[in-house]
């Protein structure tokens, strides 16, 4: 049984059109041109409880809109969609005092109190009893490490320290269902990591839904069981991130380290991407030539002191599926 | 507590901390209404013509007026227009609260706090030096609270449905600088209203806006008798509740076609 189901879901944005120059700024007085903006354009999708999905996609594609309607915040023109059973925007007080919501780029703490003041007030705000808060919270501050913020107002907090109180501020009513939308976007390596594990955490140990929106591909790498992939508004693929990889392309790169330094390694089969003081990298296609093929091939011919194969980056295969639209 | 009294507590809790801004608003304050009761005594002495209110009651209601300035709609919420301008408004949007009320509260937290905290210092200075009056009886301070509590409800809807405005023009220093103008005029910040001449008066008596600053402060002299107090206030709330009607059907449109900004 899916606990979010979404059929068909369509939402088009009217934008209004300033045409250049004094010009068109005093038409526009008068009259208003209006641009379309089709942000989904029949999105549909199911997702099982306690899965943890990767929503991916280029900027302006439609996740964060997606997400919207999900939470309740956009009422889209068209579709089907229900959460928990729910229809988000119909029943949007029952439906968003049950999930929770990060958007990354913004906060939800009040800039000007303390970080545990922020939670006070989110405890009165989705009526939650003081005992079940000061469970919640004291958990969330174990588990994020929060305990030495919680007197410092908001303000003063870094981005990383801050992204670990929204993810808390998000978690304090136990919602079952969490919506994360860019929530590593700016952060640095350590709280990349802080923040993958307390998802991970999240999702194995108490079976809390996730959608995960991010441009960070190792996000999606070590979290996600299954991605989907949004372009201009439609779906154009759904499923584990190794069908996607070998969907796209199934090509692999060969480093090869030489023994004697600068040096080309050339092959028919294989073209090189990239070189640098030490290794050469090739690419080439399995079905083409064999692996092991091509590794006696080049050993044959130079002083190879090491090389080793490898699956392009996933970033590498993602910007190949923004740029030419599959099939 | 409920959401939106939390919200009011907290909102009211940290605008109290501007105690500085306070402070030169209430010598700012001070200086008009000295330049003020000035102007109006000059006027009384050079008439013999009878004034349609006495030079005391009008001094005790320039007093008033300069200490409950802020009980004027003026300035939007800073917090919400930033809100709408960098898309913060989605976490508004994603709680389970009404976001009609939950302005509402800030909005009585906006005009409440700084009132309070320049009123009593400004009581303070005006009443044993400044020519400002206590009210003649018990009856006429009560009728006085309980209009000011009117006068709150009322001003703080008129304050959230120019805040609700922003959600069209970002900005809101239009609206903002208009509104005031016209309601500091239109609730006797200017000129005590009964100092306005007869035809004016009917004007004054359909509009709103007198109901803020005008009916508290004249029965708190006793220019208008404490028995006048309940019909006034039930229509300080008849007015309340017309400009929250107004307001939700506004902030529902605006929602509705709500494009949140960025990202």
């Amino acid at each position: 049984m899916a606990i979010i189901h979404v059929e068909n879901l369509v939402k088009t944005y009217r934008v209004a059109e300033r045409r250049p120059g004094i010009a068109g700024a005093l038409a526009g007085l008068v009259r208003r041109h209006y641009r379309e903006v089709r942000a989904l354009d029949g999105v549909s999708f199911d997702i099982a409880p306690g899965e943890l999905v990767g929503y991916i996609g280029p900027n302006g594609a439609g996740k964060s809109t997606t997400i919207k309607v999900l939470s309740g915040i956009l009422v889209p023109d068209a579709g089907v969609c229900t959460v928990s059973g729910r229809v988000p925007w119909r029943e949007r007080t029952r439906h968003v005092s049950r999930i929770g919501v990060v958007f990354g780029q913004r906060t939800q703490l009040w800039w000007d109190l303390p970080v545990c003041e922020s939670f006070d007030l989110l405890r009165d705000i989705y009526r939650v009893s003081k005992a079940d808060h000061a469970r919640a919270r004291d958990e969330l501050v174990e588990m994020l490490a929060l305990g030495d913020l919680l007197d410092t107002p908001v303000r003063q907090l870094s981005l990383g320290q801050r992204m670990r109180g929204d993810l808390a501020a998000a978690l304090l009513h136990a919602p079952d269902i969490l919506f994360l939308d860019e929530p590593t976007i700016g952060l640095d390596a350590v709280s990349k990591l802080a923040v993958r594990r307390f998802v991970q955490r999240l999702n194995r140990e108490r079976g809390v839904t996730v959608i995960l929106t991010t441009h960070d591909m190792d996000d999606i790498e070590t979290l996600c069981s299954r991605v989907m992939l949004i372009n201009r508004g439609r779906l154009l693929f759904e499923g584990p991130l190794d069908v996607l990889r070998a969907r796209v392309t199934s090509e692999r790169w060969l480093t090869v380290r030489l023994a004697n330094g600068r040096q080309t390694v050339e092959d028919p089969e294989a073209e090189e991407i990239r070189r640098d003081e030490q290794s050469v990298t090739l690419r080439f296609d399995p079905a083409r030539v064999s692996t092991a093929e091509l590794i006696g091939r080049v050993a044959a011919r130079y002083a190879v002191r090491d090389l080793y194969v490898e699956n392009p980056p996933i970033e590498e295969v993602i910007a190949r599926l923004y740029g030419e639209p599959l099939p | 507590m409920t959401p939106y009294l939390a919200i009011l507590s907290a909102r009211f809790r940290m605008l109290l901390q501007y105690r500085a801004a306070a402070l030169a608003g209430l010598g700012t304050q001070l200086f008009w209404g000295l330049i003020r009761v000035m102007v109006y005594e000059a006027f009384y002495r050079s008439s013999s013509a009878p004034q349609p209110m006495s030079l005391e009651d009008t001094v005790t209601y320039l007093w008033l007026t300069q200490a409950m300035l802020h009980l004027i709609p003026f300035r939007l919420d800073a917090e919400i227009s930033a809100m709408v301008r960098d898309g913060t408004l989605v976490y508004e949007l994603a709680r389970p609260m009404d976001l009609y009320w939950a302005w509402y509260a800030r909005a009585i937290a906006m005009r409440t706090a700084p009132t309070l905290l320049r009123a009593l210092p400004m009581f303070a200075l005006a009443l044993p030096f400044l020519g400002m009056r206590l009210p003649p009886s018990p009856w006429s301070f009560l009728a006085f609270l309980v209009a000011i509590g009117g006068a709150v409800l009322l001003t703080s809807a008129v304050t959230t449905l120019a805040n609700i405005s922003l959600l069209w023009t970002l900005s809101g220093q239009g609206v903002s600088n208009m509104l005031q103008v016209a309601v500091m005029f239109l609730a006797g910040m200017y000129v005590p209203l009964p100092l306005l001449p007869d035809w004016a008066q009917v004007v004054l008596n359909v509009l709103p806006f007198r109901g803020i600053m005008d009916v508290p402060f004249r029965l708190w002299s006793g220019d208008i008798p404490p028995v006048e107090a309940p019909h006034l206030v039930v229509q300080q709330l008849a007015w309340t509740a017309a400009f929250v009607a107004l307001g939700r059907w506004v902030l529902g449109r605006g929602t509705r076609r709500l494009v949140v900004q960025g990202g």
